[in-house]
């Protein structure tokens, strides 16, 4: 229980969906970073039977889209309910068609963003004012909360104004700075948000709608006659909605004490200088004005909380007539325009305000960006901007946060600027995702939140890798209010949760003076200063920094808590900073445990309380020498070896100096170049896979199952072996048309993520020793060096001939070089090794199109990318559109190309009198079947090139230009099950109906997997997941037999773990079906919540139950009498319980115990039998004549 | 016909219950055997090598929370998922509230102090009897017989301290002297003895170098050792007899009782037969002994036990003597 009383600690995202839950009726969801936690609270209430003010539990439906959300939401209010939804960036951009319509028809209802950037040259998933900047001509409303508590206070304002208004509101804050901070607020009672909704107001909504007890008709046409005329109908609700927003926020002000207004003043009450801005940054600039204000500085801040409509009047009213100059701060940016939007708005609007004589002088108005993507925007950013305010001639439409050297928009900021009391204790901690730091933390703020008056904040930074990711926590406590959104700079104590961050990561910058700095350190207190790199050493001298060391590992070793050191490091925390007394901090840590861990049994929480009574006794302080010993630096980020945008750019990057990179250092367009993944040596792996080639059978399934193309193998001439290291591991290769060749197994020792996946595949047992395989795991850190000599040297053997074998199979093509590599995905992940295979097979010649989601962020998330190319410099060109469009992107790649490939033929055609007739020929009519096929046209066109050198008549010119699109391209139209069978799906199947020569890959884990797990189309009945809590109650979709019915369809339904020779079939069929093709492949995932290194052999229980069939539709059989479908795995063998029950995401039916649950586990057995005998009625159906004869078999 | 026994301090109706098995995992099972006349049901056994593997399952969900932006979790609010002994003790809760028959939970732990606290958990949850199953192979050739006895006697004597319902021990036939065990172990505390643990004896798959588990329902020829060792406790020890493993049919069950048997529970018939065959044995045993003439069946309870019939060990060594000249001949 809190001792202060009504407070929580909570974050934004929970502070606004606890309003909008209990206000509505009907909340239609769909998921998307940063707001997808709205969502998921909202059915989590809904089905824990949480209800509204109005005593019903609201009803919560996830759509296919946001474009869905927002039409069910439509028709919901149209209906009569009190309706909500919750979306962010492109998904906010989806709803715009409906949000004209909802306001159109002056609707009551209230929206949540959580404000994302929206992608162009890249995407973001950060925070910034571009999406809701896309929404401000739609009619609605539109209200910024800035913390917290605003989030909250603001949610339940627009959902009271909404309804008295008829005005539709958007209420937004900024995604991750406000929807993922965890703060204190003041919770608001449901007796309060009851009092402010009207309930009269509510009953005339009732009144509007549809029924056909009392028909209307809304969504007439209109013609120009009459549009113009009923469009301006609506007018005076716009005039009166700032008046109601200003009455509701008075009555809010009466309830809760808590007073906004539609602009509110801060600063100076002589301000001369003033800020004009909304959101979070708006906070920072309150913190910053009230110190510089404090000190005499004129200066002020407007901040902006009813956006729209924008009342000219309120704005004019608040600003003191004293100002002399106005900046106003945009979180977007609108190339092209005037300036951008609040700028834009704020001149005008005081342009008005000057001609109506509501002030006396128009004050010098100056517009700049910040903070865009969540960029960092800080106090010393206010007072630059407060700085150029104060020049002769500000400049305008600058820039603030970044450096730009091209077109020097940016204002220089003060390097050292800190305004922070000295009595907030600022805490920032380094950690790993898989540590528990985190968690321990957010409890930690919890702890000190509810337990004293302090105020208390909580920021947490995450990693762009999904596997061994970092996190970086930024706390915050003191005497309140906190209105730092900006992260810990100079903090009063920094832990190192990772002992090895010492060498990667420049921690103390976040440091102040005379810091308190903790290492989970091997090292004790006497050995670890000899450990540390010279600059560390420097910082812990030059700051005064007090140094302490625990070794959290072993102490949790010995505990028995496996690697979870986060209460140890919690413990140490409040040891060291002593904010609270030591007992009561344990008390209550031991109180978080027992509520953490009370449901798990006692021993892992003695273990826990153990760990806390321990790590006192472990902590030491260190005393550091008076002077910098250490020769040592830390060690360079990449290697010298690395191109020269990798040293400048990409090693900044994984650094964490990011920030520093200037306008310069950047491509314009968002073009960035492949292969870069190889320089970031992560070394991730506490253990790496070790090759006994005496026992290995050389299947190279090992490769193939490799997530992150960190086991490899080649086969080459023993003569090369001459210049290899001592310990590079070598065997003669068994195969009768490679006489004398040699062959190994190498792991890259710094790229492998540990995650057992190859050990677990590996079918070479020893026959004396079967515990013992032919690669077992092996601690990474006595190898690394070796095997990092040993890689290089493998790496720099010859590639192999790709036209020598025979046929392509599972063993043959681990020998083709992967061109994906090292991506930053789960550690197992069960969807890279079909990308890499795909790359592997056709890696030289084809474009991706990649739908957002899991696959395009491990495929492109900077600041490494895993895509690569090969010696010639051939490789996928890869490219991330939207999460809706893919199919459509992907067409259009085949469209682009083809009509390059027709422009080539038809020159070539024309150029014919002055090329040899032999290459024309071959040109246009050779067969590309293969890849000796490819290899001959790319030598016809090296051939064609070379005649075509030096000519200067157009056609050849132009030819030159497009000779390379007389070799067959692929186009390869990647994404998940969320694109595929919901969001994307209307495109995917118009692309598949349209007969083009694409390729379809499905990569079905079966969930949302990139935002956390929120069930799919795909999902199969009986899981559990986000959205479907106690298990889907309907089958998964069949997509595979859905594109079958078009009968022109290449389709196959594959899953590598359970049978890898189908799946490599399945790829070089649909790679050389002219025509489309769809590969539906199951992957494993950790959202089906169990251990990665069980994935193969998940792949096959879910196989051989019937859950997963697999099978190829070739329509090239038809031609052949043969029926098109082929299964290729036998009827189920086993129930699907035993394929179930080894994952949580099934288990919970099993511990529902519930009819229903016990319902749906039949039901899915029934419904993997009913498939299978489905399926294999089609397998027996021939189409047209049957075949005369069997073909002869060869 | 009186078929009335006692069991570990309650008055049953008659003999026959459902063994330890998954059987009782399913609720609608519960209330099909309490129909066919279960007259008590032993659930299957809280192992808490299983407690530890969920853990270790929740270890790694964990692991992957809070370490990406877009996604700080993966699963649906991990509250959902109960582990360890919570789903183990809320279905005792729920069992007991399905069926009025008495609910005796099992328990298989591996350090003293689980036992312990598991066993109090057990008791808190409302089961009437708690059945110890002493599972146990001695693998470790620095541990002696001597060393595998103590420890098991320690066992009981704890959990016996820690609750007051009753307690009763499983065991297997492994043991140099069992009858001395069995009466060490009832000077402990033990309520009762289930004899006997069936061992799940591992295959081997010869294509794969894998050791697979095997699951062999029992028959009735697995009963004999059983009604042997019945027959030298029976009237040796005080404390309730139960026998697990090998009944099938009337004739076995009325076996069982001769040797000494105050319960007698039954798995592979079930699952081979359902929940009702449960009913058809107590019904034949009824018509049997009628047909025998039979007044009860404490009347014949023990009737074919050692104790009675002289010198046992004689007896024993007389009857090997004449079966191994009876194939020599």
């Amino acid at each position: 229980m809190n001792t202060i009383k009504n407070t929580v600690m909570i974050d934004g995202n929970e502070a606004a969906a606890s309003v909008a839950h209990r206000a509505s009726e009907v909340i239609a969801i769909y998921p998307i970073t940063p707001s997808s936690n709205m969502g998921e609270l909202a059915d989590e209430w809904s089905a824990e039977g949480r209800k509204n003010l109005w005593g019903m539990v609201p009803t919560v439906v996830e759509m296919q889209s946001e474009g869905g959300a927002a039409g069910a939401v439509h028709g919901a209010l149209q209906a009569g309910a009190l309706a909500t939804t919750f979306t962010a960036s492109q998904g906010l951009l989806l709803m715009i068609p409906n949000m004209y319509k909802i306001a159109g028809e002056l609707t009551p209802y209230c929206m949540h963003v959580a404000a994302r950037t929206l992608a162009t040259h890249a995407l973001s998933i950060f925070g910034d004012h571009s999406d809701v900047m896309a929404c401000r001509q739609t009619g609605f409303a539109m209200l910024a909360s800035g913390s917290v508590q605003e989030a909250q206070d603001l949610a339940a304002i627009a959902h009271a104004a909404t309804l008295r208004s008829r005005i539709p509101f958007l209420h937004f804050f900024d995604g991750f700075r406000t929807s993922h901070e965890v703060a204190k607020i003041v919770e608001l009672p449901d007796e309060h948000l009851r009092a402010l909704l009207d309930e009269e107001a509510i009953a005339a909504h009732r009144r509007r709608a549809l029924t056909p007890d009392r028909p209307v008709l809304r969504g007439t046409a209109q013609n120009p006659d009459v549009f113009f005329q009923a469009r301006e109908a609506c007018n005076r609700f716009y005039f009166i909605c700032p008046d109601i927003v200003r009455e509701t926020m008075e009555r809010f002000a009466e309830l809760t004490g808590r007073s906004y207004g539609l602009f509110d003043y801060v600063g100076h009450p002589e301000a001369e200088r003033v800020l004009v801005m909304m959101g979070s940054g708006a906070e920072v600039a309150h913190e910053a004005v009230n110190w510089m204000a404090a000190r005499g500085e004129k200066v002020g801040l407007v901040k902006v909380r009813l956006y729209r409509p924008f009342d000219v009047a309120s704005l004019a009213e608040v600003l003191p007539a004293s100002v002399r100059a106005i900046a106003v701060l945009d979180r977007t940016k609108e190339p092209g325009s005037v300036g951008e939007p609040l700028y834009q708005d704020v001149v005008t609007a005081l342009a008005e305000a000057r001609n109506d004589g509501r002030i006396a002088r128009e004050p010098r108005i100056v517009g700049g960006r910040y903070g865009l993507s969540s960029k960092e925007f800080n106090p010393a950013m206010v007072k630059a901007v407060f700085e150029n305010l104060a020049a002769a001639a500000p400049r305008n439409h600058f820039t603030i946060g970044i450096v730009d050297d091209v077109t020097h928009t940016s204002l220089p900021v003060a390097a050292d600027f800190d305004i922070e009391p000295d009595a907030m204790v600022r805490a920032v901690f380094f950690g790993l995702g898989s540590d528990g730091t985190v968690g321990a933390n957010k409890n930690t703020i919890k702890i000190i939140g509810e337990t004293t008056a302090n105020d208390a904040q909580g920021y947490f930074v995450y990693d762009s890798k999904k596997s061994g990711a970092v996190t970086i926590s930024h706390l915050r406590f003191g005497p309140g209010p906190i209105r730092s959104s900006y992260l810990v700079g100079k903090a009063s104590f920094v832990a190192c949760h990772q002992f090895e961050f010492i060498n990667r990561y420049d921690m103390l910058e976040h440091a102040g003076e005379g810091a308190d700095f903790l290492i989970n350190s091997p090292y004790g207190p006497g050995e670890v200063w000899d450990k540390l790199p010279r600059e560390v050493q420097e910082q812990i001298l030059g700051k005064r920094v007090k140094l302490h060391v625990i070794d959290a590992y072993r102490l949790a070793r010995e505990i028995g808590l496996k690697g979870r050191i986060n209460t140890i490091m919690q413990t140490c925390f409040f040891k060291i900073t002593g904010v609270l007394p030591v007992e009561s901090a344990i008390a209550k840590i031991k109180e978080t445990i027992q509520d953490t861990y009370g449901k798990k049994g006692g021993d892992v929480l003695k273990r826990n309380f153990e760990a806390v009574d321990r790590a006192l006794a472990a902590l030491s302080g260190v005393t550091v020498p008076a002077e910098v010993t250490a020769e040592r630096r830390r060690p360079a980020v990449v290697s010298p070896a690395a191109p020269g945008f990798v040293q400048g750019v990409t090693a900044v990057m994984i650094a964490n100096k990011g920030d520093l990179l200037p306008v310069s250092a950047f491509p314009v367009d968002g073009t960035w170049p492949v292969g870069t993944s190889q320089w970031e040596k992560r070394n991730i792996a506490a253990e790496i896979p070790v090759w006994d080639p005496a026992i290995c059978i050389q299947c190279n399934k090992c490769a193939l199952v490799c997530p992150h193309a960190a086991i490899r193998v080649k086969v080459y001439e023993p003569s090369l072996l001459d210049k290899a290291p001592a310990t590079f591991k070598s065997w003669d290769f068994r195969a009768a048309d490679y006489p004398g060749a040699k062959y190994t197994v190498q792991v890259a020792p710094e790229d492998c993520t540990g995650c057992t996946l190859c050990v677990m595949f590996c079918p070479a047992k020893d026959k004396s020793n079967p515990k013992h395989k032919s690669i077992d795991m092996h601690p990474q850190e006595p190898l690394r060096e070796a095997e990092r000599e040993n890689y290089a040297f493998f790496l720099d053997l010859p590639e192999p001939d790709r036209t020598r074998p025979r046929a392509l199979d599972v063993k043959t093509t681990q020998f083709f070089q992967p061109l994906f590599e090292y991506s930053g995905a789960c550690a197992g992940c069960g969807e890279t090794p079909y990308l890499k295979l795909l790359t592997q097979l056709f890696g030289d010649r084809i474009l991706m199109a990649n739908a957002t989601g899991c696959s395009s962020i491990y495929g492109a998330n900077l600041p490494t990318t895993p895509y690569a190319s090969n010696r010639d410099g051939r490789g996928p060109a890869w490219s991330n559109s939207l999460f809706e469009d893919n199919a459509e992107f992907g067409m259009g790649m085949r469209l682009g190309l083809d009509s390059h490939r027709e422009t080539a033929r038809e020159l070539v055609t024309r150029l014919v009198p002055g090329l040899p007739g032999d290459l024309v020929e071959g040109l246009l009519n050779g067969n590309q079947a293969g890849e000796a096929g490819i290899a001959a046209q790319r030598e016809r066109v090296a051939d064609l090139k070379f005649l075509l050198a030096g000519r200067t008549d157009p056609e050849a010119v132009r030819l030159s230009l497009f000779a390379d699109y007389l070799v067959k391209k692929g186009v390869w139209i990647v994404g998940g099950d969320g694109w595929a069978y919901d969001i994307g799906y209307g495109g995917l199947d118009h692309v598949l109906a349209s007969g083009r020569d694409v390729n379809v890959l499905v990569l079905d884990t079966e969930v949302y997997s990139n935002t956390g797990g929120q069930q799919s189309k795909a999902t199969p009945l009986g899981a559990s997941a986000k959205f479907a809590a106690a298990g889907k109650g309907t089958p998964k979709k069949d997509l595979g037999l859905i594109a079958m019915s078009y009968g022109n369809i290449y389709v196959a339904s594959i899953a590598f773990g359970a049978k890898d020779a189908q799946t490599v079939k399945a790829f070089l069929e649909a790679e050389s079906y002219p025509g489309p093709s769809l590969i539906i492949a199951y992957s494993h995932c950790i959202a089906h919540g169990y251990d990665m290194a069980f994935g193969c052999e998940q792949q096959k229980l879910a196989v051989d139950s019937g859950m997963w069939p697999l099978y190829r539709f070739d329509p090239r059989r038809i031609e052949a009498g043969q029926p098109p479908l082929q299964l290729d795995a036998a009827a189920p063998k086993i129930r699907v319980e035993q394929y179930m029950k080894n994952e949580n995401r099934f288990r919970i039916l099993e511990r529902l115990g519930t009819d229903r649950a016990r319902g749906l586990a039949a039901a899915a057995q029934r419904d993997a039998e009913r498939r299978f005998q489905h399926y294999q009625q089609l397998a027996g159906l021939t189409v047209g004549k049957p075949p005369a004869e069997e073909p002869a078999k060869v | 016909m009186d078929l009335s026994t006692k069991y570990l301090g309650f008055d049953l109706p008659h003999p026959l219950m459902p063994g330890a098995s998954p059987l009782v995992d399913d609720m609608d099972m519960v209330r099909r055997l309490e129909d066919s006349g279960a007259s008590a049901i032993v659930m299957h056994s809280l192992f808490e090598e299983q407690i530890a593997a969920e853990r270790q399952e929740a270890h790694f969900l964990e692991t992957h929370e809070e370490s990406f932006a877009e996604a700080v979790s993966y699963t649906p609010d991990a509250g959902i998922f109960a582990l360890g002994p919570d789903e183990y003790l809320e279905q005792i809760q729920e069992i007991r509230r399905a069926v009025s028959v008495p609910v005796i939970a099992s328990l298989n732990g591996t350090t003293p102090e689980s036992w312990i606290e598991y066993a109090r958990l057990i008791e808190q949850a409302g089961a009437h009897a708690l059945e110890i199953n002493v599972y146990y192979l001695a693998t470790d050739p620095l541990e002696n017989g001597e060393d595998v006895e103590t420890r098991t006697l320690q066992t009981a004597g704890a959990v016996k301290g820690a609750v007051s319902i009753p307690v009763a021990v499983k065991l297997s036939p492994f043991f140099s002297s069992f009858s001395n065990l069995a009466g060490r172990l009832e000077g402990a505390g033990a309520d009762g003895l289930v004899i006997f643990n069936r061992f799940y004896q591992p295959d081997i798959d010869i294509e794969a170098l894998d050791v697979v588990p095997t699951v062999r329902l029992s028959d009735s020829g697995d009963l004999l050792l059983r009604l042997r060792w019945l027959a030298i406790l029976s009237g040796r020890v005080r404390c309730s007899l139960a026998v697990t493993g090998g009944v099938h049919t009337a004739a076995d069950a009325i076996k069982a009782v001769m040797a000494g048997a105050h319960a007698i529970q039954m798995v592979s018939a079930l699952l081979r037969r359902g929940p009702e065959h449960l009913r058809r044995v107590r019904e034949e045993m009824s018509q049997w002994m009628e047909e025998h003439g039979y007044e009860s069946l404490r009347q014949m309870q023990g009737s074919m036990s050692l104790a009675k019939s002289g010198n046992p060990g004689a007896l024993e060594r007389a009857n090997y003597m004449r079966v191994l000249q009876s194939w020599r001949a």
